[in-house]
């Protein structure tokens, strides 16, 4: 099973996580005023890169906390993990 | 039961049944994907609509992808009208589709059970059976008793974790070939003059305006009247290469197959609580599918634990499979949309189709979208069948929620 580095507990196996889909979507800040169109899009599109990709996870069976992780939908390897507040990495 | 042979009663592996050609420099429809929908769209554009200048781009092999990893299920017990229409135009064209072809697909109507475990369950499973009958769909709510009848190597007894409460039992649902299927589409459109091209991928668009002028390909630029992606869990790398958002994900699904068995299971058995989905091909493997693995994945392999908890299911709904060795695995992309319904219609470009979002449930499909997707290209205006599904039903908010009936948690 694949290990998937836990920013806060380390290397875990990957049945103890939950996914949770593409990371750095904010909010509308005004979301009274967007249009119909922006509002779909916000709730139902995202990307669905095939390569590199910046993701949310939350550590379910261990510290049930969110982190963000960089990686590729074509080989399942996670390139990196960083804090949910962190700014998206500059990836090459 | 007497002894027989595993596939003695299969037809012979067939000789080449269309041929390669080059590209040509333009076609009037140029469809990419070369799997069940494109190649069945392709069948409905000659067959229906006299239209053969036509190419089926396939950056693979002819129908290497869901088409020859899904678990051949075919049915039409679905919620919603929408739904209905399309899924029980297929079954229908099912019915008759040996013909058509002019080939076997061993199609049979063996009937599938979708198992209920809770008491929302059951809910939930009466009212699409209502629905389905005012649809004109056969349905039927069966209780325990009555499913160990149609299947009797279920587990109905009240001690297991999740006791079968009663199921809804479509007789008409069943399996076919799917190799048989693809193969039988490709000769019918190669027959009809149509361009099945393969080892052909698309990697970027001409575009003027508003229109898509060519489709670059790994073997040159081709011209197209009209492009339809028929491209499944790759759909977002075309669109992406288009410039259009479209609300898919990909996921890998897996499914799995045992040694070959004597025949000991007569119908299709799916279970969404517990997650399998099994039935006995002809050959005699017993074929089993699993949820979604969670991740967006392109990688046409799932995780272990996933299989694991699938095999779990099946062994504890059905004990008998457990000394059955796994033969196989093996998953293919598929591309779910937010509703468990297909993206099927017009684009921001006016002679680009969209035909996506199938997620788990593309195989059944086959028949009724290639009718609907051929009406489509060829009169530039959705089939009545396909409207429903248009891109533009997540901006209106006019969803067809199919996560019930889709039996595979997306």
């Amino acid at each position: 099973m694949q290990l998937i580095e836990c920013p806060w507990c380390g290397p875990r196996e990957e049945v103890e996580f939950h996914y949770g889909g593409q990371a750095h979507v904010p909010y509308p800040d005004n979301p009274a005023e967007v249009s119909d169109e922006e509002w779909a899009h916000y709730v139902f599109f995202r990307d669905n890169t095939k390569g590199r990709f910046a993701e949310r996870w939350n550590h379910t069976a261990g510290c049930r906390r969110w982190f963000n992780a960089i990686r590729d939908t074509a080989t399942y390897r996670f390139e990196r993990v960083y804090r949910l507040d962190g700014p998206k990495p500059v990836t090459p | 039961m007497s002894p027989r042979t595993p596939g003695a009663d299969l037809p012979e592996h067939p000789d080449f049944l269309w041929r390669n050609p080059e590209p040509k420099r333009s076609y009037d429809v140029v469809i990419v994907g070369g799997g069940g929908h494109g190649l069945a769209t392709a069948h409905y554009l000659a067959k229906n609509h006299g239209i053969t200048n036509v190419a089926v781009l396939e950056k693979g092999w002819l129908a290497g992808g869901n088409m020859a990893r899904n678990t051949t299920i075919i049915r039409s017990n679905y919620l919603w009208d929408e739904s209905s229409a399309i899924y029980e135009q297929a079954l229908k064209l099912w019915e008759g589709l040996e013909e058509d072809l002019g080939y076997p697909i061993l199609f049979s109507q063996r009937g599938v059970l979708n198992l209920a475990h809770t008491l929302q369950d059951v809910r939930d499973s009466v009212r699409r059976v209502e629905a389905n009958k005012l649809n004109g769909v056969d349905a039927e709510w069966l209780e325990p008793d009555e499913v160990r009848k149609v299947c009797p190597i279920v587990n109905t007894s009240a001690d297991i974790r999740y006791p079968v409460l009663g199921a809804t039992y479509q007789p008409r649902a069943g399996i076919a070939k799917h190799d048989y299927v693809a193969w039988g589409f490709a000769r019918r459109a190669y027959e009809a003059g149509i361009d099945l091209i393969q080892d052909c991928e698309v990697t970027g668009f001409a575009t003027d305006g508003n229109r898509v002028s060519g489709v670059q390909t790994t073997r040159g630029t081709i011209a197209a009247g009209t492009v339809a992606l028929c491209a499944a869990g790759h759909t977002s790398v075309l669109t992406d290469m288009l410039g259009i958002r479209v609300p898919v994900q990909s996921h890998p699904l897996q499914a799995l197959v045992s040694e070959l068995l004597e025949p000991v299971h007569p119908t299709v058995v799916m279970s969404n609580a517990v997650h399998v989905y099994v039935s006995q091909a002809h050959k005699g493997e017993l074929v089993m599918g699993a949820g979604v693995d969670s991740y967006n994945g392109y990688g046409q392999r799932g995780a272990f634990h996933i299989i694991e908890r699938q095999m779990a299911a099946a062994v504890e709904l059905f004990p008998v499979f457990a000394r059955a060795h796994l033969l196989r695995t093996w998953a293919g992309i598929v591309d779910t949309s937010p509703d468990a319904s297909p993206i099927v219609g017009r684009t921001p470009y006016d002679n680009v189709y969209l035909n996506c979002g199938w997620g788990t449930g593309g195989f059944k499909a086959t028949p009724g979208i290639g009718w609907a997707l051929a009406h489509t290209i060829a009169h530039d205006e959705p089939h009545a069948n396909v409207a429903p599904f248009s891109l533009d039903r997540f901006v209106t908010g006019a969803l067809v929620d199919e996560h019930g009936a889709a039996a595979v948690a997306h």
